[in-house]
């Protein structure tokens, strides 16, 4: 008898095109990657939503804490020079 | 000092919802929204999940190699938005076992359309075109609730909806341009369906307790009585396209609020699905369980094999 009962938790990615990246849609219970990989075609692609699908058990993804967000995306905010539009070009400049 | 960063934190939270910026898994919340919330989305799931039953019913009997499909594959979805539905509740922390088991004890709801029995072909019909219809007026404006994970399986769902009531209106509409006789068991089905389906919408919002709550932290952002009523104007028409005859004596249109006046639905008969006594309760609730249990010697067999392909896999390395 398994002291585990649940089938282990899995985030699914899809590329929904060739050329785009994989996006996260969702989750799904499987009980390993195989099983993981065809529920999710089942699940989130039954009308050509995807043509590669990527899964992660959700124990192995980490996030950075919310609580803590102000603090941590801080450093990016004060950095306007980091955008073009923080440059003057004058008029008569084309293609810049 | 506990209480200071509490409310700082309910601060925090109350401004994100003033500001329509969405609730994610790891954001505080209070608990009595992660409740409500854990509550509406596993009876939501729940209902697509026993919403199965009455149109799997009809699988083998579909009249065509066509509708067979199509209601096969209209079957297929409801399992997909239960899914959905599963993983975004256990953003919340709760497990899908918990769920499950919730069902099945009864603790936990599902929506009390499902506890009505299909009689007839045309019972498919009015199904996929009143109850999805009604699933969609209800589900369209929570795409914008509070909760990310639950505004997003419910972009996927909402995507899935309409070919499930078309489909169902296609039925009714072949049934009503046929013999007398098809055109009778689709005003019957009619007749089964309506009340069921405006019951959907839930109590009165004078006897939903929940209601100001859950619209305060927009959760909901229409109250029962408002989408019964959209729903009822958005109806009428279409039945009458059909040539189906709705059973209310009550209806009648009020030019003043530019919408159809119509009958009291039976809140006894409501509540008394509730609490378990509809015609159908004990089937669905049966035929989950047995599904279930049957279903356990696959899911401990799967694990096993996982684990045992896991551990050769070690060996190897080894
Ligand atoms: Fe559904
Ligand atoms: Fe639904
Ligand atoms: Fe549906």
């Amino acid at each position: 008898m398994n002291q585990q009962k649940e089938w282990p938790l899995w985030e699914v990615f899809i590329r929904s095109k060739q050329g785009l990246d994989h996006k996260h849609v969702g989750s799904l219970h499987a009980s390993d990657a195989e099983m993981a990989i065809q529920n999710a075609r089942d699940v989130y692609t039954r009308r050509m939503e995807g043509v590669s699908i990527w899964v992660v058990e959700s124990k192995h993804v980490h996030a950075s804490n919310p609580d803590e967000a102000a603090a941590f995306f801080d450093p990016a905010t004060d950095k306007v020079y980091r955008h073009p539009t923080f440059y003057e070009v004058p008029a008569e400049i084309k293609n810049m | 000092m506990e209480t200071i960063i509490d409310k700082s934190l309910e601060e925090l939270f109350e401004e994100k919802i003033a500001n329509e910026i969405r609730i994610e898994p790891k954001d505080w919340m209070p608990e009595q929204y992660r409740k409500t919330l854990v509550r509406q989305i596993s009876q939501h799931a729940h209902s697509e999940i026993v919403g199965m039953l009455p149109e799997g019913n009809w699988i083998t009997r579909a009249p065509s190699l066509k509708r067979k499909a199509i209601l096969l594959s209209k079957v297929q979805d409801e399992a997909g938005h239960g899914l959905y539905l599963y993983s975004a509740a256990e953003t919340l922390g709760t497990s899908r076992d918990q769920m499950i088991a919730d069902l099945h004890s009864g603790k936990a709801k599902y929506s009390s359309i499902f506890n009505y029995p299909t009689l007839s072909w045309a019972d498919i019909g009015a199904i996929g075109w009143l109850v999805d219809g009604a699933a969609i007026m209800n589900q369209v404006p929570l795409i914008r609730t509070s909760y990310g994970p639950y505004a997003r399986a419910m972009v996927r769902v909402c995507k899935e909806e309409s070919f499930h009531q078309r489909q169902g209106f296609e039925i009714m509409m072949t049934l009503c341009n046929g013999a007398p006789a098809q055109k009778k068991m689709a005003q019957e089905a009619f007749n089964r369906w309506w009340w069921p389906t405006l019951m959907m919408f839930g109590p009165k919002d004078s006897e939903s307790p929940n209601t100001e709550q859950s619209m305060r932290w927009k959760i909901k952002r229409f109250t029962n009585d408002e989408l019964r009523q959209r729903f009822v104007d958005m109806m009428v028409p279409q039945a009458e396209f059909l040539g189906l005859t709705v059973p209310d004596k009550d209806l009648t249109w009020n030019e003043a609020k530019n919408g159809y006046d119509f009958g009291d639905v039976d809140w006894e008969e409501f509540w008394n699905v509730v609490k378990g006594n509809g015609p159908c309760n004990k089937d669905r609730l049966s035929t989950r369980v047995k599904a279930h249990e049957e279903g356990a010697w696959v899911r401990e067999a799967a694990l096993a094999h996982a684990q045992k392909r896991a551990q050769r896999e070690a060996e190897k390395q080894a």
